[in-house]
């Protein structure tokens, strides 16, 4: 009895600040401005099928290029000593610290036409770089921002590997590319299932970044959803369509992730 | 036992806060504001709190779209928000402004009378003039060539192609291409409204982005060569950079005003109007108009500021200018559906 009692808070807290909302986007979603019930919202999605396709790609180049950095990372740093890997580690996580618009303004100083990087540049003669307002400003931007939700899961994986593991297909004669193929790898798949998770899902709905990064000249899901509920449209009603439609899609992803990695844990969701 | 202690020192606590909070509404009052950013002296705030014990709660938005969603959404109480004049008439038109009581407004009487019944308050109930000015364009002069300036062109040249800055509101960016294209900033000829959108989209490549205040950053730095913005501003980013210039495109320009009005159902009207008299005195309104720069709607502020700002023909231009530029009028809901709609295709 007692230990029900200790859950109420918790219930109550859900309740409250996850599932009401989210009752509230689906109200929103099925009305119209004058109060209605009707899927007006939904057909009027077809317009901005190119920014659906825009945000889905440039997560999942931004997904994909995190987890070709995040990956090999991650094992260096299992690898470390003890010291140096809580040093490390640090290291990842120092900059999350700080608020993620402070870490997106500093790209924009650092990308800037006469910014940090390019005053370097031809400081030693080579061409500038002229990134800023491009969709690769904003690719850059997602993957530094959730670079550390990749590496971090993989990381916690793969230290979690029972070196006697290792040890014995070593003794069974594989070599260390076999070892990595056919133990480490498929050992850490949970973890690389739940890092695509954790960068995809915020890259998909990021906003603020391809606004500071991008110019606003290339809408993503994020600002477009933004638009709705801050902008000179002001219509919640399409926003919470948008978010619905979104919601969705992120969710069988994620189902095809799990089944993708099916016999493994399952992928850890935010 | 540490239990109980725990318990305690929340309780504590949560009755201190809510005491404390009494405390300062009921005894002195307080007042919400809502303003543009970088649109104050805000030591003028601790002088009204000091004079009248009044506490002001201050917050600022970026746009006037940004400031009317925050009011249509119900979630916000503010109690005096600045916005310009054609989202005034929007506001009006949807019956979410407060008349003003103007017995509590007596320097209302050293309002600029050239700036009284407005096209967007016809009768003037609702607002009191806060700051004005002119809308143009500012350029790099290291960067740009003299020969290419003078008209809206400039903004479409492709040889300072990733160099310019667009306005990030669709008011004012499709306001610009109709200007160029030269229709009036409210035409509601949907014909029109898309022969401009068509304009931007055209744009889109030499543009590096749609920036509000951003543009502050990217001017002074030089990262970008030409921007469109207001002329206030421009003095503003003129003292950091000196190679920055400004001129007033000759199809003509957008001449706005920015007002003080009470929101519908403001919670302390009549802090709000104390407020709005306060930033009418002739102390407040020099304080702000030296930090911003804008041109000030006060008659005595304006004897007061230094000669070579008043006679700056920019800050505060002549007649034969004045008639060259064109205020934004409220437009129906249709044809702000229409900006919407072309503003999403231009970015999608």
């Amino acid at each position: 009895m007692k230990s029900k009692a200790i859950g109420v808070p918790y219930v109550v807290w859900m309740a409250l600040f996850v599932v009401a909302p989210l009752v509230m986007v689906v109200v929103y979603a099925f009305t119209t401005r004058d109060g209605g019930a009707s899927i007006a919202n939904f057909a009027e999605m077809g317009e901005y099928l190119g920014v659906f396709g825009r945000s889905f790609l440039l997560a999942a180049v931004a997904t994909v290029i995190c987890l070709l950095i995040g990956y090999p990372l991650a094992y260096c740093l299992a690898r470390l000593r003890p010291s140096l890997r809580r040093a490390a580690n640090m290291l990842i996580m120092l900059p999350m610290w700080m608020n993620f618009l402070l870490r997106t303004y500093s790209w924009v100083f650092l990308l800037e036409r006469n910014g940090f990087l390019n005053s370097l540049l031809s400081a030693v003669g080579l061409p500038k770089l002229d990134i800023i307002g491009t969709p690769a400003a904003v690719i850059l931007g997602m993957v530094y921002n959730f670079l550390p939700f990749m590496v971090l899961p993989i990381f916690s994986v793969i230290e979690k590997i029972d070196p006697k593991v290792i040890e014995a297909a070593q003794d069974l004669g594989a070599n260390n590319f076999k070892v990595f193929s056919r133990v480490t790898l498929p050992l850490s798949l949970p973890g690389v299932l739940s890092g695509i998770t954790m960068t995809f899902i915020p890259s998909v709905s990021t906003f603020a970044i391809s606004q500071l990064l991008g110019g606003g000249k290339y809408l993503l899901l994020g600002d477009l959803i933004e638009m709705q509920f801050l902008g000179a449209a002001y219509n919640p009603h399409l926003g919470s369509a948008i978010s619905l439609v979104m919601m969705v899609i992120v969710l069988v992803c994620m189902a095809v992730m799990n089944r993708f990695g099916e016999g493994e844990e399952e992928a850890v969701v935010l | 036992m540490k239990k109980t202690l725990a318990i305690l020192l929340s309780v504590t606590m949560l009755v201190t806060l809510l005491v404390g909070c009494d405390d300062s509404s009921e005894r002195k009052g307080e007042v919400n504001v809502y303003n543009w950013g970088e649109y104050i002296d805000m030591s003028v705030l601790e002088d009204f709190e000091a004079e009248t014990g009044i506490h002001v709660n201050y917050q600022t938005y970026d746009s006037n779209e940004t400031m009317y969603s925050t009011l249509a959404g119900g979630g916000a109480d503010y109690d005096v928000i600045i916005p310009s004049d054609y989202m005034i008439a929007r506001l009006i038109s949807e019956d979410m402004l407060e008349p003003l009581n103007f017995d509590n407004i007596p320097n209302f009487s050293d309002i600029d009378p050239e700036l009284l019944n407005p096209e967007y308050d016809p009768e003037n109930l609702y607002t009191v003039p806060y700051m004005w000015g002119l809308l143009g364009v500012i350029y790099n002069t290291t960067m740009v060539d003299e020969a290419d300036t003078g008209s809206w062109d400039l903004l479409w040249n492709e040889k300072y192609a990733g160099d310019i800055l667009m306005f990030g509101n669709s008011r004012d960016a499709i306001g610009i291409a109709l200007k160029r294209l030269g229709y009036s900033f409210n035409t509601t000829d949907a014909a029109q409204i898309q022969e401009a959108s068509e304009l931007l989209v055209q744009q889109k490549p030499l543009v590096q982005g749609y920036f509000m205040d951003q543009q502050f950053a990217k001017l002074e730095g030089g990262n970008a060569a030409i921007g469109t913005y207001y002329y206030g501003d421009y003095l503003t980013m003129q003292e950091n950079n000196p190679d920055l210039s400004f001129y007033l495109p000759v199809e003509g320009v957008n001449r706005y005003v920015d007002a003080m009005c009470i929101p519908k159902g403001a919670s302390n009207k009549e802090n709000a109007e104390a407020f709005i008299n306060y930033m009418c005195s002739t102390a407040a309104g020099q304080k702000n108009c030296e930090e911003i720069w804008y041109s000030t709607p006060l008659l005595s502020v304006r004897d007061a500021l230094d000669s070579e700002v008043t006679n700056d023909p920019f800050a505060y231009p002549n007649a034969d200018v004045l008639a060259k530029c064109e205020s934004y009028a409220g437009l129906p809901q249709d044809i702000l559906d229409l900006y919407d709609s072309e503003w999403t295709r231009l970015l999608r």
